[in-house]
């Protein structure tokens, strides 16, 4: 436990002292939010989303933009390469165990997405008016389990891949999916029904956000596949996780 | 009293022999050198023994625990260095040191540690800045760090610079007096020779000679060789009459005496007997160089 925090600390720092990446995870979903929110029209109720504004229809898919970089692009790199340099070994002759090390960097993902996420509804809330998540439980279940499915991914990722670069090999395409199932590439009206419908399940689970977050209760069908996927991946990730 | 012991120790990496039959003792408090040609199975068998991999055969016993079922109260008295193995690029000097410092139950002062391996104006640069020399030196802190009973140093001094080099030495000299056990796998015949207290030379997964570092060499390559300019001539039978001498040569007005056990004396006492004085005398004794390339055929990579 004590060296669990020593290691958490010392994580918590070099993130911090990484400040480009810092500034992508935790306000890039939000520059976004706040560039289309610029565009009036974008600001303006309209039937197309249910009488709500793009910018409201829209937040949901940019919380993706954060949960699939953190989960399945970031940590998966900084997994792999904590392996591939040996720093997992080097641990593994200390007292301290590695998996300290790997739960350290998953709090510290745990925290960047929730800071953004923060971030992103409250700009949303006073810059755009839209409103709180009108369903809070729903939302913070949906959430959490779009978290825990995406973060479970990306260690099955880093499982599964040897090298820094065959992790990034099956992040990259991952991520893409991710993004573009999530509506963040084309929003979701745009794309064919079907599409937006796998969407549904593929995590994070971006149509039981919309739900939660406009007064809906999201769908037990949606919120299961989520908790599947995280149950699925997170077992599979502690079955195949190497050290070295 | 042995503090570690290895008995017919068998590693395999899928169907490849790593370690085929290593056994060994290491005594507390001494230095025991572990070389071999690349690929010999020097890293496999250090890595048992700190409880890094498991064998496939043999055993394996160190401060009388087992490596594998004991690894937690190991963890705290055995301090490794691993051949390869970094740092996150942005974690400073002091960071690594005292965070690595907190894992322990008695830790060395990580500011001393850091003056004792030269890294005093270096302690708040970040890993990815250092020199490989300076992160080898950072390596070898982080296995101390701990004030472990037994130190397994793998490639101690690699990519160090000559001086740098007799600093470790030093150091781990230091070390080894303040009681450590300190195993040792290198390349570098001077290290073995000016440090190990035993060596052993393992090649293909086996020992192939176990002992010091003279016992090894007059053991493998007994053979010395004396040359001098004598100051009046001498008749070559005085000095072939030797039982220490197996032959006398001449290559120009230079005498060549090749033989074993005590020469030099042999052969100076007879040159003494005739007033003889010997000029430019050099004695040439086998080094352990020699002694490896005679156990493995190989040259040792240096
Ligand atoms: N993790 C591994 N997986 C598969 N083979 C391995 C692994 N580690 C080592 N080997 C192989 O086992 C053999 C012994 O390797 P080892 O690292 O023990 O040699 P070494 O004596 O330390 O060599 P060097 O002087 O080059 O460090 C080599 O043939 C090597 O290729
Ligand atoms: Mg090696």
């Amino acid at each position: 436990m004590h060296a669990f925090r020593n290691i958490l600390r010392t994580e918590a720092r070099l993130y911090l002292r990484d400040l480009p990446t810092l500034l992508t995870t935790i306000g890039l979903p939000t520059l976004i939010l706040v560039v289309l929110g610029l565009v009036p029209s974008l600001r303006k109720p309209d039937p197309t989303f249910d009488g709500q504004t793009f910018v409201s229809y829209f937040a949901p898919s940019l919380l993706v933009v954060t949960l699939a970089m953190v989960g399945v692009n970031i940590l998966p790199a900084v997994l792999a390469t904590y392996r591939e340099r040996g720093v997992l070994r080097r641990l593994a002759t200390t007292p301290a165990h590695p998996a300290a090390l790997l739960a350290a960097q998953l709090v510290l993902a745990l925290a960047g997405i929730l800071a953004s996420a923060l971030l992103l509804i409250l700009v949303a809330r006073l810059a755009f008016g839209v409103p709180f998540p009108r369903h809070p439980l729903g939302f913070t279940l949906a959430f959490i389990l779009g978290t825990a499915a995406l973060l479970a991914l990306g260690l099955l990722v880093a499982a599964v891949a040897r090298t820094t670069k065959a992790a990034q090999a099956l992040a990259v395409p991952l991520f893409l999916v991710i993004m573009f199932f999530g509506g963040v590439y084309l929003p979701r009206f745009l794309l064919p029904d079907f599409v937006a419908r796998i969407g549904d399940y593929t995590p994070p689970g971006v149509q039981a956000l919309l739900d939660a977050w406009t007064g809906t209760p999201p769908q037990p069908l949606h919120l299961g596949i989520m908790a599947a996927i995280a149950v699925a991946a997170g077992a599979g990730a502690a079955k195949l996780f190497r050290w070295e | 009293m042995p503090v570690i012991e290895v008995t017919h120790l068998k590693k395999r990496y899928g169907d490849l022999v790593a370690v085929d039959d290593v056994s060994l003792t290491v005594e507390a408090g001494e230095i025991f050198g572990v070389l071999g040609p690349n690929g010999a199975g020097k890293t496999t068998t250090v890595e048992c023994v700190a409880g890094l991999r498991v064998p496939d055969g043999g055993g394996v016993s160190v401060l009388g625990l087992d490596p594998r079922r004991d690894a937690a109260q190991l963890r705290q008295r055995v301090g490794v260095q691993l051949q390869e193995s970094q740092l996150p690029d942005r974690l400073r000097v002091a960071e690594a040191l005292e965070l690595y410092a907190s894992f322990y139950r008695n830790p060395a002062d990580p500011a001393e540690l850091i003056d004792k391996l030269g890294l005093g104006d270096k302690r708040n640069t970040a890993y990815k800045k250092l020199s490989g020399g300076q992160k080898q030196r950072l390596s070898i802190a982080l296995a101390l760090v701990g004030n472990p009973e037994i130190a397994i140093l793998d490639e101690l001094t690699t990519g160090l610079d000559p001086q740098a080099r007799r600093d470790t030495w030093g150091l781990i000299e230091q070390v080894r007096d303040s009681g450590v056990t300190i195993v040792l796998v290198t390349h570098f015949m001077e290290e073995a020779e000016r440090l190990c207290d035993r060596v052993a030379v393992i090649d293909r997964g086996r020992v192939v000679a176990l002992d010091s570092p003279a016992g090894l060499v007059s053991a493998v390559a007994p053979e010395q060789r004396i040359r001098f300019r004598p100051s009046t001539p001498i008749d070559d039978r005085l000095l072939a009459d030797l039982p220490e001498v197996s032959a006398v040569q001449r290559t120009g007005s230079q005498v060549v005496v090749t033989g074993t056990g005590e020469l030099l004396h042999a052969v100076t006492s007879v040159l003494a007997r005739h007033q003889i004085v010997a000029a430019d005398l050099r004695l040439e004794q086998s080094t352990l160089d020699d002694a490896f390339v005679e156990l493995t055929g190989h040259r040792p990579a240096n």
